[in-house]
This record gives structure tokens, C-alpha cells and sequence, in this order.
């Protein structure tokens, strides 16, 4: 048996095509990009070393901290949404009737392509023939915003759509976690004459909280790193109204060709992300995980 | 059911109807929310640009355009990027699952050291921000002559792709029991017919899963179709819509079309194979 099954050379032959693969695509990449960030280059000739120029150009660059601002603003909007996920997961486990096809119908978007769904907001949001301003003006609203076009809404108008986008994900995550807390602890709260609010408040939130947990990283993570979905509906406009730091650092990389600095932000956001998703595990950590 | 209800609500029942009635109504709109939006898209995809921009965006369409989708299939290239898609999404998943059962079967059982180290190695791939490692991803397959080159998109989908694969089939793999795989090592099989013949057969269920789940991640892809290809013949449908649309910003009937054909396998898989999609969603994330 031992024999068989501790073959070197298989163990090699299964493991390295993979394992090559992530190194060159996934580790290798994230270390070079904090590299990258030390030259001036412009992405074919010559790469010349500067030091830490960039990153200091980095730290007095306006337009990237209104960028990081939004990145921030869209994190702390994610979190917050995750409370009504919560409720409604919490309803929907509560053995109500048609709660697997209503999951289902939540989830949908969430499939959808994020270009997909830009385009489709972008047709929702549009001034004149959008499906909200023809709802808004038929329920009697004067001169309703110009959503996408407006800099104080845009970024509110995005996130609504990342609502959309989302929803589903999150309902889905909680609505497992809490099928797996075991009948019997929320009959014996009933028996103690708990009401159903006391019952999701007291016993099931406590008890999925390791899995709420790991919904504030993903939520402030997923935030931080928006890309797609703001390059098509918006590409970061109007005048920046709605940059983020992934489409402010694709713009420097791609459209200018500043790949020195671009791979500056590229690195500075793969710090913050790993130091927010350490905080958050730490600021979120409990004693224990709750073992039933 | 009818027993919780009992015993919750015996003197107060009127009242818990009414709260069941107010939760009901509060699910029922957030579905809509959730649904309508598309609705709206499928009736604007098959109008003309007369009822689009002169009638009500929430009156149906009064005949049909079905040459909506004709159109944008032919003269929008849009059959090219559905088929670069189709055939890009199928190679990447076969590849990334094939690897990843290759590696989640060398760590649960086969015997060596480094098994923890090297898992959670691909477990950390997980965390790695995509945005973060493009430039130098372009850099590479610059080098590679690999720029606007399909390989180039499939080995990133398949890198990006494997650490989840692996750890959904991982949860599977360590439920699975091993006295088959050992009765086949006493009759002198060898690992590879093990693995092939034997193992891989047992983990249909979650390779469907991981499946499934895949083909969704590659298909909506855009951020590696964008960056490294640049020529019509290798785009895949997401960045094929936007540049599409790109062209024709105000033919909403050609542009629905088009949006609709880039969800409808999604939407047909969905219909078919939900529960195996929830499970995946499910499962990939919860444990990260």
C-alpha cells in the first residue's frame, strides 16, 4: 500500500503542472508587480530604476486617494448591507413556503457578467428612456437626476447596482450556514418560550458568526477590488466622480502606459487588501469559535 | 411546519398572520427587484428604436422583433465571441479540473511531507486580488509571444480558478471512503489506473459542482480577455458586447438582443443544474 501511494514521482507528476501554473501566473506576478512599482516603464522599452519615486508620487497623488475614498466608501456600503442579507436570511430559514425558489430567483444576477450587468443598468439609469426616471416621472417626480451623469449620485447609482449584483451571494452563504445549526437548539429555546426574534438574535446570529465574519472580509475585500463593473458603466466618471483604486491603476497601466506607477497601485492594493482582511479577522475575531 | 406554528402562535395567531404577510410582501419585492430588471431587458431587446425611445420603457413590444437577434448574430460578429467563449470556457474547465483532481487526489492519498505546505500554498491563491498581478501577467505573455494568443486567457483562467477548485473538491475527497482505492493497491493496480479508473469515476457529483462553477467564472470573465487580446477572432463575448455596444450606443433593440444572448446559457444552465450552482457557492465561499 505505503509503496504505491508514496511514489515520488507521481506525487511530482500530479502536483507540478499546477503548482507551476500558480507560481507563474498567481505568486510570481504579485511579486514582480511590487518590483515593477520601483521602475518607470512604459510597458516595452526600457525599464529604469527610480526607486521609490512612484510610491511617493503615489502618496501626493489627489486623484488616487478620492479613488481609494470611493474604493472605501463602496466597502463600508457592502458591510452595511450585509445586515438586511442577514434578515432575510434569516426569514427565509425559517421554513417559510417557497423560500428555495425565491433563493433561486435572488441568486440570478449574481451569474450574470458583470459587463452584462453594467450594460443593463447603463440602459436603466439612462435620463430620458431608463426603466427609473420613466417609473419616477409617472409617479409625478419633476426633473429627476440624470443618474450616471451626476457626480454627487454616481457612485450611489453604482452601488444600488452592486446590490443587485450581490444579494443573492450573500443570502445564499448565510441561508446554508443557517441549515446547519441543528434543530434541536432552536426547539429547546422555543421550549423556554423564546420568540422567533429572540431566537435569530440570541442563538442563530452567535452561531453563524464565523461565517458572518468571513462575509465582512469578503464584502470589504470584493469592494476594494471593483473592477469591471465601474469601467463599463461609468469608466470611473464623470471627472473621477466614481474612480476606484482597480480602474484608477488599469487607467495607468493601460491607457497611458505608465506601468512603473500603475504596478505602485497594483502593489499598494494588494497591501490593503491583505492588512484589511487581517484587521478584519482580528476586529471580528471572537474568543472562540462557537462550537454546537 | 404546522407544528411550530402551533405552539408559537396559539394566542396570538391573527397577529403572526399578519407578520407572516408583511414578511412575505417584503420577500416578494426584493425578488422583484431582483428579476424585473431582466424582464425589462428581454422586452427591450425586442423592440425597434421607434417604441424605445417614443412609447413607455414599460410597454411591451407590439410585435416581436426577433430580427433583432438575427442581426447582431451576423453582422455584429456576435456568433464569433459566442463560440471563442463556448470553446475558451469548455478547455479552461476541463483543464482546471483535471489539475485540480490531480493535486487535491496527490494531497488526500498519496503519502508525502510537503502535502500541508502545498496545499496551503493553493489556498492562498484564493486571497491573491486578480488587479494585482495583471501587469506583470502582461509582461509575461509579452515575453511569451503569447499576447492576443487564446493560451494566454486559458492558462489564467485555469491559475486563477484552481485554488477554489481544489478546495471544494477537497471537502468532497476527505468524505470519500478510501477501502476501494486500498483493495485496488492489494490487487497490484497502479496509481494512475487508481486515479483514473477509480477515483476520478467516485467524484462526479462534486466535479459537476466545480463545473458548473467554473464555467460561470470563465464565461463573465473580462479583465484578462481585455488586457491580453486584442484581435476579433479570439474575443470572447463579454468584451465582444462592449465593444459592440461601443459602436451602436443607441440601438437599444440590438443591444438588448445582444446582452441576451450573452446570458442565455447562463440562465439554461441555471435552470438546469440550480442546485448544483447553490452548493458551489455555497461551498467556495463559507470555508475561505
Amino acid at each position: 500500500m505505503n509503496k504505491v501511494m508514496s511514489n515520488k514521482a507521481v506525487i511530482a507528476l500530479y502536483v507540478l503542472p499546477a503548482f507551476i501554473l500558480i507560481v507563474a501566473l498567481i505568486y510570481g506576478p504579485i511579486l514582480i508587480t511590487g518590483y515593477y512599482g520601483l521602475m518607470d516603464w512604459d510597458g516595452i522599452g526600457e525599464m529604469t530604476f527610480v526607486g521609490l519615486e512612484n510610491y511617493s508620487q503615489l502618496i501626493q497623488d489627489g486623484q488616487f486617494w478620492q479613488s481609494a475614498k470611493h474604493s472605501f466608501l463602496l466597502a463600508f456600503f457592502s458591510t452595511l448591507s450585509l445586515v438586511p442579507y442577514l434578515a432575510i436570511s434569516l426569514i427565509l430559514a425559517g421554513k417559510i413556503k417557497g423560500s428555495d425558489l425565491l433563493r433561486k430567483i435572488y441568486l440570478i444576477p449574481m451569474l450574470l457578467s458583470s459587463v452584462a450587468i453594467a450594460q443593463l443598468w447603463v440602459k436603466i439609469y439612462d435620463p430620458n428612456n431608463g426603466m427609473l426616471n420613466s417609473f419616477l416621472t409617472m409617479v409625478g417626480v419633476e426633473n429627476p437626476p440624470s443618474w450616471l451623469a451626476d457626480t454627487n449620485l454616481v457612485l450611489y447609482a453604482i452601488f444600488v447596482a452592486i446590490l443587485w449584483q450581490y444579494a443573492g451571494f450573500y443570502i445564499i452563504i448565510y441561508y446554508a450556514a443557517l441549515k446547519g445549526i441543528p434543530e434541536t437548539l432552536v426547539e429547546a429555546a422555543k421550549i423556554d418560550g423564546a420568540n422567533p426574534i429572540q431566537i435569530a438574535y440570541k442563538i442563530k446570529v452567535p452561531l453563524i458568526s464565523g461565517v458572518i465574519k468571513v462575509t465582512v472580509v469578503l464584502a470589504i475585500v470584493g469592494s476594494l477590488k471593483y473592477f469591471d463593473l465601474i469601467y463599463v458603466m461609468t469608466g470611473g466618471g464623470p471627472n473621477g466622480a466614481s474612480e476606484v483604486i482597480a480602474s484608477y491603476m488599469y487607467k495607468k497601466a493601460f491607457d497611458t502606459f505608465d506601468f512603473g506607477y500603475g504596478s505602485a497601485i497594483a502593489f499598494f492594493l494588494l497591501i490593503i487588501t491583505l492588512v484589511v482582511t487581517w484587521i478584519t479577522r482580528k476586529l471580528t475575531a471572537s474568543e472562540d469559535e462557537v462550537q454546537y | 411546519m404546522a407544528q411550530t406554528q402551533d405552539t408559537v402562535g396559539k394566542d396570538n395567531s391573527i397577529l403572526t398572520n399578519v407578520g407572516m404577510g408583511i414578511l412575505y410582501i417584503c420577500l416578494i419585492i426584493v425578488a422583484v427587484f431582483q428579476i424585473y430588471p431582466l424582464v425589462w431587458l428581454f422586452q427591450f431587446s425586442l423592440k425597434s428604436n421607434a417604441e424605445v425611445f417614443g412609447m413607455s420603457p414599460f410597454a411591451l413590444p407590439q410585435e416581436p422583433r426577433w430580427e433583432n437577434y438575427v442581426r447582431v448574430w451576423t453582422d455584429g460578429n456576435i456568433n464569433l465571441y459566442f463560440f471563442n467563449s463556448v470553446w475558451i470556457t469548455v478547455v479552461s474547465v476541463l483543464l482546471t479540473i483535471l489539475l485540480a483532481s490531480f493535486v487535491t487526489f496527490a494531497i488526500t492519498r498519496m503519502n508525502w511531507k510537503l502535502n500541508k505546505l502545498v496545499l496551503g500554498l493553493f489556498m492562498v491563491g484564493l486571497m491573491v486580488p486578480i488587479h494585482s498581478a495583471i501587469i506583470p501577467l502582461f509582461a509575461f505573455f509579452l515575453d511569451l509571444n503569447l499576447i492576443d494568443h487564446p493560451l494566454s486567457i486559458i492558462l489564467s483562467y485555469t491559475a486563477f480558478n484552481l485554488p477554489l477548485t481544489i478546495m471544494i473538491l477537497l471537502g468532497f475527497y476527505y468524505t470519500l471512503p478510501r477501502e476501494i482505492e486500498e483493495a485496488a493497491v492489494m490487487d497490484g493496480c497502479s496509481v494512475h489506473r487508481i486515479f483514473f479508473q477509480i477515483t476520478l469515476p467516485m467524484t462526479t457529483p462534486v466535479l459537476a459542482t466545480t463545473a458548473i462553477i467554473n464555467m460561470i467564472y470563465n464565461w463573465n470573465e473580462f479583465i484578462f480577455v481585455n488586457t491580453f487580446i486584442s484581435s476579433d477572432k479570439f474575443k470572447t463575448l463579454t468584451v465582444g458586447i462592449q465593444n459592440f455596444i461601443g459602436q451602436y450606443l443607441t440601438d437599444w433593440g440590438a443591444i438588448g438582443a445582444t446582452l441576451m444572448i450573452s446570458i442565455i446559457p447562463i440562465l439554461i444552465a441555471f435552470l438546469i443544474l440550480s442546485n448544483r450552482i447553490v452548493e458551489g457557492i455555497a461551498a467556495g465561499s463559507v470555508k475561505g
